[in-house]
């Protein structure tokens, strides 16, 4: 602060009324401070590219990044295009054979080309989500059981610990293999690969709902438990009315850190298994090894983080809005 | 026998339409509509998956009826699995892995071929350091460019060197039957390296027993980033990955298969026995618009091979630099660094009968995996026709391409005469140590080999 305040005296600053003095500082420190970190980032970032050269040409800069970003999109409606030519033509070929063949049934399928940048963001976005969503219906009812009973938590709190830090590679392959030997089916409702990649999301970020949520309850002021006892109230309406107000916060947390873990768990598990998927796009470009290559993979991490960013952010919105005490809501 | 007698009345309308098919036009609809019309390709990053990618962009799927969706797979292991288990319905797989799987090595599958994709294509790179040293052994021509094509002869003393250290010689090549294993082992021993046996029997599959040259997998794509990385010296692979270690500075092709055997068959195109006969009339129809695509790919003397190089640069196919894939697919092969040479047939697609499959390749591929020991005791000639005749079908080829002539869409001269054609070509001699290859004999074949295992030998 001492800082702004001798920047603003030798600048004149000085002569301002205090209000939009205070103004001024909140603007510099909310703005001016974030976007003077990432000029210095992004200049860190153009002067090392320049240095490291890679078999595939040179390690790409801000620059390069934006352009193959500006390629992807472009990419994208030329693909949405060629979809739309597709459609036509089965259209036709359909009629044509309803001509000669009556009897056909016929259907329009799903295009058959390319999955795009952001039809690869658009799977894992709802694989997380799927994926989150079903440990988030596992996790908290769980939790909650095991947080009201100090027995049920001894006795499932070793296992938690051992499966809590179990990667996802380790998961992905009996994943698979229990998938392909249980999900049979002639016509699947959804493929195989999203099941395999939703079901290793929600092995992996299970366990820190679990514990957050078993903490949280565990840990309810006694005071609150005491108004319960005095009230009887019921044990359902108890969990409602008092557990889960009171341990808001813990489970917010923990499904904070889940949805972290479950979105790089995701993209892990789609590079390694060629699930579609961001994760898959990495991994093909790799494989490509273009010279544009390095400029996409970058380009797809960078849309990982922001992507990663956005759904902490979400998650941390919506704590806000559901808990009770605004200020428990950490940073 | 009887899948494919069923499959003709079922798919031709009657036998008259196979024997008069060179005369009277078929429409499309008398050949039987696909029973599965959404089908799903499986393909390595390599440019001999052209006929898939040129089949789809070009529209023969569609003209087929058959709505395809191609995808990439991690190797070809994982391809193989796609097939056997059906979340593939076929795929470009190497020549050796419908055999391997029929015969139950590795993994047991009745896979068949219907079309052949290609011919040659492959290459066999060093890493610079090996080059170096290489170099003084390696004769010149008169411009005093390295003269070609180069022997394993010239490899040995660094290979002798490097076992004098201590460090044993590794080099990669894509999968235990590749085309590329077979090639790589047959350029080392033919230049006096022993690349070593297996021995299935006894359990060890590693390929290494008695090996000079320690011989591994490693997938195409990462052929060059493994020999930069210095875990192999060298490594036999597919195009655009020798080309791609020239532009990188991390390698030098010495020899291209090409030179090896002159129009050795390559890549087949694998579905499941199952599949065949099931839809019959989906695996003609595939056949059909496979041949369409191969005979685009070699049209008017490789007129359209840069369109097919920019459609294989696209990031869903192969997905490397234009560049890198023109500089094979366009009739030239660069070795070292701006030594640039003439390879008309690098890639050949179709013409020569590329796409009709022999008996006689099948067999060639069953002698090798005999010799270093992957099939590990002795069969009969007889043995060796019956396995072939089993996994290769120009019948299924015979009845897409008389199809496809009576519609007019190619011409009977460019395939063989299917009324005389026995599936064996004559006796082949241009291999790089010229020993003849006779498909219908293919014991004495194992026996001339000086390195390699032999009639009556076993592990």
């Amino acid at each position: 602060m001492n800082k702004t305040v001798t920047l603003h005296q030798s600048t004149g600053l000085a002569a301002l009324p205090a209000p939009v003095r205070r103004l001024l500082g909140i603007g510099v420190k909310n703005v001016v401070v974030p976007l003077l970190g990432i000029v210095l980032f992004l200049g860190a970032w153009s002067m090392a590219a320049r240095n490291i050269d890679t078999s595939l040409g040179q390690f790409p800069g801000p620059a390069t990044v934006a352009q193959q970003f500006g390629s992807l999109v472009s990419e994208h409606r030329a693909e949405r295009e060629k979809a739309e030519a597709f459609y036509q033509r089965q259209e036709e070929r359909n009629a044509e054979r309803l001509a000669l063949d009556p009897t056909y049934e016929a259907k329009i399928r799903p295009y058959t080309g390319k999955e795009t940048f952001f039809d690869q963001i658009r799977t894992s976005l709802v694989t997380v989500m799927c994926g989150f969503a079903l440990a988030a219906v596992i996790a908290i009812p769980f939790g909650i059981a095991i947080g009201l009973s100090e027995t049920l938590y001894t006795a499932v709190n070793p296992v938690i610990q051992v499966l809590k830090p179990i990667s996802p590679l380790a998961w992905l392959p009996m994943v698979t293999m229990v998938v392909s030997a249980l999900y049979v089916s002639a016509d699947p409702v959804v493929p195989k690969s999203f099941l395999n990649s939703m079901i290793t999301v929600t092995l992996c970020c299970l366990w820190p709902m679990l514990i957050n949520t078993a903490v949280g309850v565990a840990s309810i002021s006694q005071d609150l438990v005491n108004v319960s006892r005095v009230l009887s109230l019921p044990p359902l309406t108890h969990v409602r009315r008092i557990v889960l107000p009171a341990a808001v916060p813990a489970i917010f947390t923990g499904m904070r850190l889940s949805i972290g873990i479950a979105w790089m768990v995701l993209i892990a598990a789609e590079m390694l298994a060629q699930n579609p998927g961001l994760g898959k796009f990495v991994w093909d470009e790799f494989q490509n090894g273009s010279s544009d290559s390095l400029g996409r993979i970058l380009t797809a991490a960078i849309v990982i983080g922001f992507i990663g960013f956005l759904l902490d952010r979400g998650m941390l919105t919506i704590q806000r809005f559901v808990s009770w005490d605004r200020n428990s809501a950490a940073r | 026998m009887e899948a494919i007698h069923v499959f003709m009345v079922r798919v031709v309308c009657g036998a008259a339409a196979l024997t008069v098919a060179l005369t009277a036009p078929v429409a499309a609809a008398e050949l039987g509509w696909p029973e599965k019309e959404e089908l799903t390709f499986g393909f390595i990053k390599l440019t001999d998956m052209a006929p898939i990618a040129i089949a789809y962009e070009k529209g023969y799927f569609e003209d087929e009826g058959l709505y395809v969706t191609i995808e990439a797979q991690a190797n070809w292991k994982v391809l193989l699995d796609g097939v056997i288990d059906g979340r593939l319905d076929g795929a470009h797989m190497l020549a050796g892995q419908p055999l391997a799987a029929t015969i139950g090595f590795g993994t047991q599958a009745h896979i068949i071929t219907p079309f052949s994709m290609d011919l040659n294509g492959n290459g066999i790179t060093v890493s610079n350091a090996v080059w170096d040293a290489m170099k003084p052994h390696v004769p010149k021509q008169a411009d005093g460019r390295p003269a070609h094509p180069i022997s394993a002869s010239a490899l040995k003393p660094v290979i002798d060197q490097y076992r004098a250290e201590g460090k044993p010689f590794n080099m990669g090549m894509v999968f235990p039957v590749s085309t590329h294993n077979y090639e790589l082992r047959y350029w080392l021993a033919a230049g006096g390296v022993h690349p070593g046996f297996y021995a299935p029997h006894k359990g060890d599959i590693s390929g290494q027993l008695e090996a000079e040259a320690l011989l591994s997998v490693t997938p195409p794509p990462q052929m060059p980033a493994t020999l930069e990385a210095g875990t192999i010296y060298g490594y036999c692979v597919g195009e655009p990955w020798n080309q791609q270690a020239v532009f990188k500075g991390i390698g030098v092709p010495v020899i291209t298969d090409y030179e090896i055997w002159k129009n050795n068959p390559e890549k087949v195109f694998g579905i499941t026995a199952e599949f065949a006969e099931k839809y019959p009339n989906t695996t003609i129809r595939l056949t059909r618009a496979l041949i369409r695509a191969a005979m685009w790919l070699d049209a008017n003397a490789n007129a359209n091979r840069p369109e097919a190089v920019q459609i294989l640069s696209q990031s869903q196919y192969v997905g490397a630099d234009a560049e890198v894939i023109a500089n094979s697919m366009t009739g030239t092969f660069e070795y070292e660094k701006g030594d640039r040479r003439e390879v008309p047939d690098f890639n050949v697609f179709f013409r020569y009968f590329a796409t009709y499959p022999y008996y006689s390749d099948a067999v060639w591929y069953l002698t090798q995996m005999r010799r270093w020991g992957q099939i590990d005791a002795d069969q009969p000639d007889s043995w060796y026709r019956e396995v072939a005749e089993k996994v290769y079908r120009p019948d299924l080829y015979a009845v897409a391409a008389k199809s496809l002539v009576a519609e007019g869409l190619a011409d009977a001269a460019d395939f063989p005469d299917f009324s005389t054609e026995d599936g064996y070509r004559a006796p082949q001699s241009e291999f790089i140590d010229g020993i003849e290859y006779d498909g219908t004999r293919p014991n004495a074949y194992i026996d001339s080999f000086p390195i390699g295992l032999k009639t009556g030998d076993r592990l």
